[in-house]
């Protein structure tokens, strides 16, 4: 009814980020012990502050593991934070004067990474696409044509996809529909959580493209997560890099990817294979797994790997700061840390 | 009782590229290409409604009155003249009781599963996709049930109750409401982990609309199946508590009952005692293979 037919307004103007998280947290309790009760917790995300602004696009990158579609998640609210607050344009969201989680839920929407697993067997693509504008109180007719619409949009002609069930259509045909499906309530922001990471490269490739289409015509702002560094580089204006649930680098895409100032940062940049063979990477520039994330290493988490890690790593976590053109948790970037590196 | 559920095996499909030739067609149509494929199962499918058929339409058969007693014709051996199946302790005629005895027979083994399906379907979907607290409530209250063994749980009720065709129901029903209300709660549980019931969940439906549409899809169909091979188990056990004089009282027609009067006559007459015994047997193993067949049809790989 109104509430969906009415296009969402920018409210706040441009210099407003659309997205505002601050202080997010969420510890998942591991049940165990007597009568089923959590001794111990995983650290998913820790006091994590970020801010999307209208019409650009933030990357996030990092291992698996380290909290990226946790990050999503929160986001959309699939999951509650234990702490910490979403602003969405000004407005916060569950509290006695913001919007609602409904409301946040129209205007946020995501793209999983599991095309089939996201797909309902049993429903045909339009279907599935109508779900959530019927869910909205759309008449089904309108919603079934806006389906239809939307397949056009994502390059899928509907006379011929519409009444196809998930298991006809190939992997990118699938992602397309996930994303016509994310697109189906006019969201203002499309969280694509590892949306093209399971698919060919040459399709890979052009859905990005359909992606960048997308987000022309329709106004859109992308949070996009990917382990692949080149398509982050590729997509982004801004790039945010986590370590076991904690951001410890952000800034523009060419900041980060020129001037990297985090060591895990470098490493990840430099794990990347090589174009030229003359430039091959003969070592592995980080080595073993991330620790686990039920018992994360006291002060800053990355110094188990890090080659530079003194005694001030341990005792104090790295804060945020700016440095030059981006932020960087790290001591050898801050004045006065104790890091034989850092500047005095 | 690990149900293997069939529908849900989606992560077969995900390497497969090209579309079929043919255009959309409905999963439920690929469901009966594949039974039409299983002798099996059609068999099963072709006898147990012949019983049932023949079951429902008794009356109109011309069959001898199954309550006609008569002295002069007692415990006639299969193949008689006028009682083509023989006749029992009291001279009545065994074709027409072993045809009667398939109403209440069939009757006491579906009506309780069908019941159960309703209760015990109910609460473990709830339990299942709403998980947390509502999971641990439910599924706890039937682990009490499950405490004890169905035949003597079974038992004990309609000892407690009373004999009689409704406490045998009632009592049957209470029995197959765990084990239904257990494998609806793992399909469930299975099914909402997936993405596409946390994509229903972000696009702000409410939690029925997503029962109604994502979830009741892709787990009656494996809920229906468990059900269907519980009917086979019903109907013995309701022949069970009919033989210890706990369900249907003389001199209503009814398997177990049937098998009970006819046990002197083992010795006289083995052939004409056992016959009961194979309608049972042979009705509760159709309806076993016939959801076996169910399950592997339903069992979709793209």
């Amino acid at each position: 009814m109104d509430t969906f037919v009415r296009l969402p307004v920018d409210r706040g103007g441009p210099a407003q980020p659309l997205l505002l998280a601050s202080g997010l947290r969420k510890h998942f309790p591991i049940p165990g012990g007597l009568l089923g009760r959590a001794t111990k917790v995983v650290h998913a995300v820790d006091d994590l502050t970020l801010s999307v602004a209208k019409g650009e696009t933030l990357g996030v990158v990092g291992e698996s593991g380290c909290g990226k579609s946790t990050v999503a998640r929160l986001l959309v609210r699939l999951i509650r934070p234990d702490r910490g607050s979403v602003v969405l344009d000004g407005d916060p969201v569950d509290e006695p004067h913001g919007i609602t989680v409904n409301e946040l839920r129209r205007q946020v929407q995501m793209v999983f990474q599991d095309s089939y697993a996201s797909l309902n067997p049993r429903l045909t693509i339009v279907e599935t696409i109508a779900f959530a504008p019927k869910a909205h109180g759309l008449p089904a007719a309108e919603a079934k044509a806006r389906a239809r619409d939307l397949l056009a949009k994502v390059g899928l002609e509907p006379a011929t996809f519409a009444e196809r069930y998930p298991h006809e259509l190939s992997g990118g045909q699938r992602q397309r529909v996930n994303i016509a499906r994310a697109l189906a309530l006019r969201p203002r922001l499309v969280i694509l959580d590892e949306a093209v990471s399971a698919l060919d490269k040459s399709v890979e490739a052009q859905v990005l493209n359909m992606l960048i289409d997308l987000k022309d015509e329709l106004a859109l702002t992308y949070v996009f997560i990917s382990h692949d560094l080149n398509v982050v580089q590729y997509l982004s204006d801004r790039v945010m890099v986590m370590y076991l649930g904690k951001i410890v680098e952000i800034g523009r895409v060419d900041a980060i990817y020129g001037d990297p100032q985090h060591p895990y940062t470098r490493a990840l940049l430099s794990a990347r294979p090589s174009m030229d063979p003359r430039r091959r990477t003969r070592e592995a520039p980080i080595q073993g797994d991330p620790p686990n994330p039920i018992d994360p290493p006291s002060g800053c988490r990355f110094r188990t790997r890090c080659p530079f890690a003194e005694e001030v790593c341990a005792r104090v976590e790295p804060p945020l700061a700016d440095v030059g053109r981006q932020a960087v948790a790290c001591h050898m970037r801050a004045r006065g840390s104790g890091h034989s590196r850092a500047s005095r | 009782m690990a149900i293997q559920s069939p529908s849900l095996d989606m992560t077969a499909g995900a390497a497969v590229a090209a579309t079929p030739a043919s255009a959309a067609h409905g999963y439920w149509q690929s469901v009966r290409r594949r039974l039409r494929r299983d002798p099996v199962t059609v068999g099963c499918a072709a006898l147990l409604f012949v019983i049932v058929a023949a079951a429902v339409a008794a009356p109109w058969l011309g069959l001898a009155d199954p309550y006609k007693t008569s002295m002069l014709y007692r415990l006639k051996p299969v193949g008689t003249p006028r009682f083509l199946l023989g006749t029992d302790e009291l001279g009545r005629d065994m074709l027409a009781r072993l045809v009667y005895g398939g109403r209440l027979s069939l009757f006491m083994g579906v009506t309780p599963v069908v019941c159960a399906l309703a209760v015990g379907a109910t609460l473990g979907i709830a339990a299942g996709f709403l998980g947390g607290r509502v999971n641990m409530l439910i599924m706890r209250l039937m682990d009490v049930f499950y405490a004890f063994p169905s035949v003597l749980l079974a038992i004990s009720l309609s000892g407690a109750l009373g004999a009689g065709a409704e406490n045998t129901l009632l009592a049957l029903t209470l029995v197959f409401i765990p084990p239904i209300c257990r494998v609806s709660e793992s399909v469930t549980t299975q099914v909402r982990g997936f993405d596409f019931v946390d994509a229903a969940k972000a696009s702000g439906a409410g939690t029925l609309t997503i029962v109604r549409v994502h979830v009741l899809g892709n787990v009656l169909g494996p809920i229906l199946v468990y059900a269907t091979s519980l009917i086979s188990v019903a109907i013995i056990l309701a022949a069970g508590l009919s033989f210890l004089g706990l369900g249907v009282k003389p001199p209503e027609p009814e398997w177990g009952l049937m098998l009970n009067t006819l046990r002197q006559a083992i010795y006289v007459n083995p052939l004409l005692a056992a016959l009961p015994g194979v309608m049972i047997f042979v009705t509760s193993i159709c309806f076993n293979l016939m959801s076996d067949g169910l399950r592997a049809a339903m069992d979709v790989k793209a």
